[in-house]
């Protein structure tokens, strides 16, 4: 998501960049440039132009005080930042929980905007964390919506409450308060209630709607809406809003292209935060939305602690814990645990989605790269280094010319492949080194990346656009933070 | 949709002032034009002479449009087969159905298939439609290789001389290489039995400037031959469908606008430019 618009603010930065000092104009070309980038990234024209004129008004505020000596497009790239992730949201808020369970979550928006899946997800994130969901089969409407349901809840066990056949039989209104009933009897300390989806002009509908909220009084109203909305998302939202009411919004299939602006939009026309993303077809492809990690991805800094979190995530929990023991004592980074790191990182599945999230990843350059790659990469650089004797995955350094060229029959690479591994971890290792002060990237995923991707190159693409040189001593394991803490110039 | 309403007669008899302009701008971009179709139109509002105007608007309006033909041609005594693609929820097997239905009702011999055989319930949703509408339905296992089920329902069309064979796909992503690569593989599957005709783009009404990127992406996986758009009938105006023809010079074909069968209509360029106007 949001790609192609870090890609034009790449772009404008990098012009700014390239002037020492910045002047008004420079400040009306980039807001020029600024307005058809976001017009492209589906932003309402509304929203665009209020947030140019506020990012505009505060740049020529502060242009009187930039110092000649400090980095000025830092400064403005600062500005339009903050305004971002002003709008969208400040802070990450999470599910708020009824004081008495159940805690009742309602799901509304536009067909085809994902919300049962969305269930699904919500349920098993929930569950995840010791919740006993139930989810509630409300969508009588779409031909065989409840089945759809009915198929999710069961793949991930999760009970479910569908007790009409739907495909236009029964009243969704009857379901929702029924369900409570149940779900009280039972003891289910959450339910997920699905609804059919429906248009903001549609007035029947939207009374329906209406109808089931006003029978459970949900905790949570949450208004489900495609990434890939265009400029309807503002028309549509403001229908949901006026129509039925809502205290939080999801964001569907961001694991497309779409920039994505209705994110900016729906946030700061209802004032609702984002609360959640599905970004993929798995039932665990979905997580919390972060306003600050969504700006700094729209602005071309890549979304470094997502792919931190998810690497995490994948590896299993002994396994985590002990390499971030190993990681926190200084001990040696091996190939070993980088093997591990690279099985975890098959694990989470697409690389090109993990490689999307790196900084820089949205230059031309970068994006053929990772449109090229495959998982193919992955398992040949697991071939490598399971052909590695348990001594030579420990300490490298012993891999001489014979040894690599065993290694590389073994594995049936190339010894130049073998080579530009063994660098690649080289690279790696001297990476953790530095980032040594935990919450950083695991170097595992950096080496992982083919060649020229490696962290340490593939990191500046902030609007320095120089190497960050991290010194020692306590700094944010996240480069984008760290950047920040330096000052970087 | 009226999308310019009596905006444009209103300059006829003034010259447009520069907040007329900026109005305008607004309704063109609002309406999911884009920015590039949008500015191309303003600067003719600009230029040209007030009194034709509104012709001008239009000609520049048909230019965007494809001249390649908008009606699906059957042929007599041979099966015609249309595949219908397109990103997760956009409307794809609600048009399969709504497209089997219309050409039904004209008397024809349509087949079904349902090869969505990854979302949950989703043949069921096919299946149930064709039931609904007197339309038979060859359907696959859940998680089946959807290829084997086109290949099966092209065969069964073939032998038992349908007239018309609809395959409703699953949804996907196009910036997931895999699955694209699937849909490459379900249209040689299917054309080692009989020719793929029509290969329709399902376009959901509501989609802003993603929609190009969608489009031109599948259109790289397969040839696309045609496109639906839907939910027209919200409060979305649509203009996406305008700018992915324009762009990619794929010709809209039918047009959704509601979720009930009948709702569904021909694209007519002549009166839709027309309807702009009033
Ligand atoms: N209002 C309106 N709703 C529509 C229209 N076409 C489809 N829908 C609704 O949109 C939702 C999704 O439609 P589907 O036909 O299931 O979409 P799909 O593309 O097959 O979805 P997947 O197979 O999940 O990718 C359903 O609730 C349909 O009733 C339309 O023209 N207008
Ligand atoms: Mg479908």
């Amino acid at each position: 998501m949001f790609e192609s618009l870090s890609g034009k603010l790449s772009g404008i930065f990098g012009t700014l960049r390239s002037k020492g000092r910045i002047t008004e104009s420079d400040i009306d070309s980039t807001v020029q440039e600024l307005r058809t980038a976001l017009l492209d990234a589906d932003v309402a024209l509304s929203v665009v132009d209020a947030f140019l004129e506020r990012v505009k008004d505060k740049s020529l505020a502060a242009l009187p005080n930039l110092k000649q000596s400090t980095n000025q497009s830092q400064e403005i790239y600062n500005i339009i930042n903050q305004e971002l992730v002003a709008i969208l949201g400040g802070a990450a808020r999470r599910i708020r929980f009824a004081k008495n369970p159940p805690t009742v979550i309602m799901l509304a928006g536009l067909q085809g905007s994902g919300k049962t899946t969305l269930a699904g997800k919500l349920a098993a994130f929930l569950k995840a964390d010791g919740n006993t969901p139930l989810l509630v089969a409300a969508d009588l409407q779409r031909p065989n919506a409840v089945t759809q349901l009915t198929v999710l809840a069961d793949s991930l066990k999760i009970p479910v409450f569908a007790p009409e056949p739907g495909n236009g039989v029964g009243d969704p209104v009857k379901v929702a308060k029924d369900a409570l009933k149940f779900a009280n009897e039972k003891l289910y300390n959450l339910v997920i209630i699905d609804t059919a989806g429906r248009l903001g002009l549609d007035e029947e509908l939207m009374q329906q709607a209406k109808d089931i909220k006003a029978a459970v009084n949900p905790d949570e109203t949450l208004f489900v809406v495609d990434s890939m909305i265009g400029q309807d998302a503002v028309r549509t939202a403001n229908a949901f809003q006026d129509g039925v009411g809502f205290d939080g919004v999801v964001l569907t299939k961001l694991d497309g292209d779409a920039k994505g602006g209705a994110a900016l939009s729906i946030a700061e026309v209802t004032g609702k935060p984002i609360l959640f993303v599905s970004n993929g077809e798995k039932l665990s492809d979905f997580d919390y939305f972060y306003p600050d990690r969504m700006a700094s991805r729209i602005l071309g800094m890549g979304d470094i602690q997502t792919l931190a979190e998810q690497a995490k995530k994948a590896m299993d929990g002994a396994s985590a814990k002990r390499l971030e023991e190993k990681f926190i004592a200084g001990e040696e980074f091996t190939l070993e645990d980088f093997l591990e790191q690279l099985q975890a990182m098959k694990k989470m599945g697409s690389m090109t989605k993990l490689l999307g999230m790196l900084p820089g990843a949205n230059n031309a350059a970068m994006k053929k790269q990772i449109d090229s790659l495959d998982d193919k990469e992955l398992v040949r650089t697991q071939a490598i280094v399971q052909s590695m004797t348990p001594e030579e995955r420990r300490n490298p350094k012993v891999l001489n010319g014979s040894r690599r060229a065993r290694i590389a029959k073994g594995s049936g690479r190339s010894v130049t492949e073998v080579n530009s591994l063994v660098d690649r971890f080289a690279a790696a290792a001297k990476m953790m080194k530095q980032m040594r002060s935990g919450g950083g990237m695991p170097a595992g995923l950096a080496a992982g990346l083919p060649k020229g991707m490696g962290m340490p190159a593939g990191l500046p693409s902030g609007i320095s656009g120089k190497a960050t040189t991290p010194k020692k001593k306590s700094r944010s394991g996240n480069p984008a933070k760290r950047a920040a803490e330096e000052g970087r110039s | 949709m009226g999308l310019f309403g009596s905006f444009l007669s209103k300059f006829s008899r003034n010259r447009a002032s520069i907040e007329d302009i900026e109005e305008f701008r607004k309704l063109l971009i609002e309406s999911d034009l884009g920015v590039g179709a949008t500015e191309e139109i303003i600067d003719l509002v600009k230029k040209e002479k007030s009194e034709n105007l509104e012709n001008a608007v239009a000609q520049r309006i048909k230019s965007f449009l494809s001249d390649k033909p908008r009606e699906i041609s059957l042929h007599h005594g041979e099966v015609t087969t249309v595949l219908i693609v397109g990103v997760n929820g956009t409307g794809k097997t609600t048009s399969a159905a709504k497209l089997a239905n219309f050409y039904k009702t004209q008397g024809k011999k349509v087949l079904l298939v349902a090869a969505d055989t990854f979302r949950a319930a989703a043949v069921d949703q096919l299946v149930t439609w064709g039931s609904r509408i007197g339309v038979d339905v060859v359907k696959g296992s859940d998680n089946s290789d959807p290829a084997a089920v086109c290949f099966d329902g092209a065969s069964k069309a073939k032998n038992e001389n349908y007239d018309l064979l609809i395959i409703d796909t699953a949804g996907r992503l196009h910036t997931k290489s895999n699955l694209m690569d699937e849909l490459s593989k379900v249209r040689r599957v299917i054309e080692k039995v009989t020719p793929v005709n029509e290969i329709l783009f399902v376009l959901d009404g509501t989609t802003g400037q993603n929609g190009i990127a969608q489009a031109k992406v599948f259109s790289e996986s397969v040839p696309l031959t045609g496109m639906i758009v839907t939910k027209v009938d919200g409060s979305t105006k649509g203009g996406i469908a305008l700018a992915t023809e324009r762009e990619l010079g794929v010709p809209l074909k039918f047009v959704g606008v509601g979720e009930n069968i009948g709702d569904f209509k021909e694209f007519e360029p002549d009166d839709y430019i027309s309807e702009l106007f009033t």
